[in-house]
């Protein structure tokens, strides 16, 4: 009955309902006898064999990229796990290839691509969650479809316009394109997220004298920044990993972007998966980074973003 | 929540102004029908419209106008020989020229779209049910204090943290017929190794897979969320009258993720159906176009093929976004018969 393990909270899926009734007080606290929702020893290991799997089928693709990234050339698709470590990939992803080249040309079009967006929808999502006018119903199912637009609608009247333009091959096309991607979803974020600032904030700035404008500027964006910052940094994630656009638009090694370029490691003409390996590894740890120290916000931001009204 | 808000937000500021400013937004659409004494609808509404103009602007411009002109491309005979394009300094005219539906006519006819259709149906059934369970029980399995927890749950959304394009060419790896790890350890137990990217059923699997694998973590994330926002105090009382486990889960915890779950299963839907990466990336649609989604073969018509079908291309992309806006209309209708208001 007493088992010792730390797992307290409600447990929805234990059917061994045995619990002492008892004890309902507070849904955490250590070492008590057990309450309601606490697990049988078997349900404990099976929980944690569940999750533990799960968890090595999440990790084991990016872990053995970066295993992969440090054996040379030859043993690349060896099944060990270490084998005559190297740096000479990355050395040469660096330094022979446009690698560096292509991540300036990510950092500029995504960086860019966001701010703008988040910007410019800032004040959509506010009168769509503020005020109820004319439209805006309209406006919301335009947001709303425009977001599933398939890349597939858009994709050849923007190549034949950017052609047209001579446009082609240049970081502004992208911008402008994934703009088409960023603007609807940023729109419809910010709504989530000013639904979640309490209105009567605004009522205090009107009483205040401010006008509607000055209470949104001032009051309402600065108690948004969380929201702005997590739409930012997922646009930012969006369009940092878009790969159809940017295959299309751009041609000619100098002018790719990340997606481009690791696809030139590995086609029907090279097969060069060693250094592959090492590009992506490049790719993936500053994207890494930046959402491990986003992601506690991205929770919150989900829910508020998703469920409407 | 916008039922409670602010209402006719302008009511205080000078007419005349609202007046000048407001007839920016309305041009765009999505913006507004007036209906009744315009003059009055402007001086209440003029501080809403201004400011959904610059978005509405936007949208006209670039997704409004190329849509316009993707719906007209694909009524013409455009390929790579005739559009309008500049080299160097040259340009040239477009010499293509308007053919009515053909296009669709033929698309629809052959059975090409028709197979396409199916295996996009059952790639996106297959991808977001299994996503969705997945998500489901591990948020269950999570939602609770126990050691550990922190770093499960690190490692279940780091498929999430990794761009998309990136975790795909280390599944390639993985799926390598004749050296990957997959088939290296299938060999060890001594069972043959699989084609699994150039055997049709087994590249099927194969794409799916990975779509799931990169979208276990938002569901989890987002469902997480969702059962967070559901009050112990129900369980207990539901456990005090007797319920058992299976029966608290059934009445308390789906009915309480319900509503997160419509919107995030509506997304994925939306998402999984136009996933381009993964499968462009994995399988370039092979083999032989046998898990070429509806959005690959667009591409591939317009990218890939040679010549190039711009029309035909447009025209698929077009049937796309009708199906998608059928589906939206139909899940929409769905939600109201539920209940649920917009």
């Amino acid at each position: 009955m007493a088992t010792v393990d730390s797992a307290h909270a409600s447990d929805r899926s234990d059917r061994s309902d045995r619990s002492d009734r008892s004890d309902r007080s507070g849904r955490s606290g250590r070492g008590r006898p057990r309450r309601r929702g606490e697990r049988s020893r078997r349900a404990s290991v099976g929980l944690h064999l569940a999750l533990l799997l799960a968890a090595v089928i999440a990790v084991f693709p990016p872990f053995w990229l970066l295993v992969t990234s440090f054996k040379p050339k030859s043993d690349t698709f060896t099944l060990s796990f270490l084998s005559d470590f190297t740096l000479d990939n990355y050395d040469h992803v660096i330094n022979d290839t446009e690698f560096l080249t292509w991540f300036g040309n990510s950092v500029l079009i995504v960086v860019v691509t966001t701010v703008v967006g988040v910007l410019i929808s800032a004040t959509t999502g506010y009168a769509l969650s503020r005020f109820r006018f004319p439209g805006m119903r309209p406006l919301m199912w335009t947001l709303l479809i425009t977001q599933m637009f398939p890349m597939a609608v858009l994709i050849v009247p923007l190549y034949n316009l950017m052609s047209r333009y001579g446009l082609l091959n240049q970081p502004v096309a992208l911008i402008v394109t994934y703009l088409t991607i960023a603007v609807p979803f940023c729109a419809w974020m910010m709504k989530g997220f000013f639904d979640t600032i309490p209105v009567s904030i605004d009522e205090s700035g009107r009483v205040d004298g401010l006008s509607p404008f000055g209470t949104f500027w001032r009051l309402v964006m600065p108690l948004a920044r969380p929201g702005l910052a997590v739409t930012g940094f997922y646009t930012f994630v969006t369009a940092w990993a878009e790969v159809a656009y940017a295959t299309a638009f751009l041609t000619g090694e100098t002018n790719l972007t990340l997606a481009g370029g690791l696809q030139t490691f590995v086609n029907q003409h090279t097969q060069d998966w060693h250094l592959m390996t090492a590009a992506a590894v490049l790719i993936a740890v500053p994207a890494t980074l930046v959402f491990g120290y986003a992601q506690r916000h991205l929770q919150s931001g989900l829910t508020a973003g998703a469920t409407k009204s | 929540m916008a039922a409670d808000t602010v209402k006719a937000p302008g009511t205080a500021p000078v007419p005349a102004a609202g007046a000048e400013r407001a007839r920016g937004p309305r041009r765009g659409r999505g913006a507004d029908r007036p209906t009744g004494p315009l003059r009055r609808r402007l001086a209440t509404y003029w501080y809403a419209w201004a400011m959904i103009a610059p978005v509405v602007a936007v949208i006209a411009v670039i997704i409004g106008w190329p849509l316009v002109r993707g719906v007209y491309l694909s009524l013409t005979d455009a390929d790579e020989a005739n559009v309008e394009r500049q080299i160097g300094v040259n340009k040239i005219e477009a010499t293509y020229e308007f053919v009515g539906l053909e296009n669709y006519s033929r698309i629809l006819g052959d059975s090409d779209f028709w197979d396409r259709l199916g295996w996009t149906v059952v790639w996106t059934v297959a991808c977001v049910g299994i996503t969705f369970l997945l998500g489901l029980g591990l948020a269950v399995m999570l939602n609770r204090a126990f050691r550990g927890r922190t770093l499960y749950r690190m490692a279940l959304i780091l498929p999430w943290a990794i761009p998309a394009f990136v975790s795909v060419f280390a599944w390639r790896m993985l799926y390598n017929e004749r050296n990957g790890i997959l088939n290296g350890l299938l060999d060890k137990g001594g069972i043959d190794g699989i084609a699994w990217l150039s055997d049709p059923t087994w590249a099927k699997v194969a794409v799916i897979a990975v779509n799931v694998w990169l979208g276990v973590p938002f569901m989890l994330i987002a469902m997480l969320g969702a059962l967070q926002s559901i009050p112990g105090e129900q369980y207990e009382a539901a456990e005090m009258d007797g319920a058992n486990a299976w029966q608290r889960f059934w009445n308390i915890t789906l009915p309480g993720v319900r509503s997160v779950s419509m919107t995030v299963v509506l997304l994925s839907t939306i998402w999984t159906f136009n996933m381009f990466p993964v499968i462009f990336l994995l399988t370039r649609g092979g083999p032989a176009g046998s898990t070429d989604i509806l959005v690959t073969e667009a591409f591939r018509l317009a990218f890939v093929s040679s010549p190039r079908d711009f029309a035909n291309s447009a025209a698929w992309g077009v049937l796309i976004l009708l199906l998608l806006v059928l589906f939206a209309i139909g899940y929409r209708r769905a939600l109201r018969r539920q209940g649920e208001v917009w």
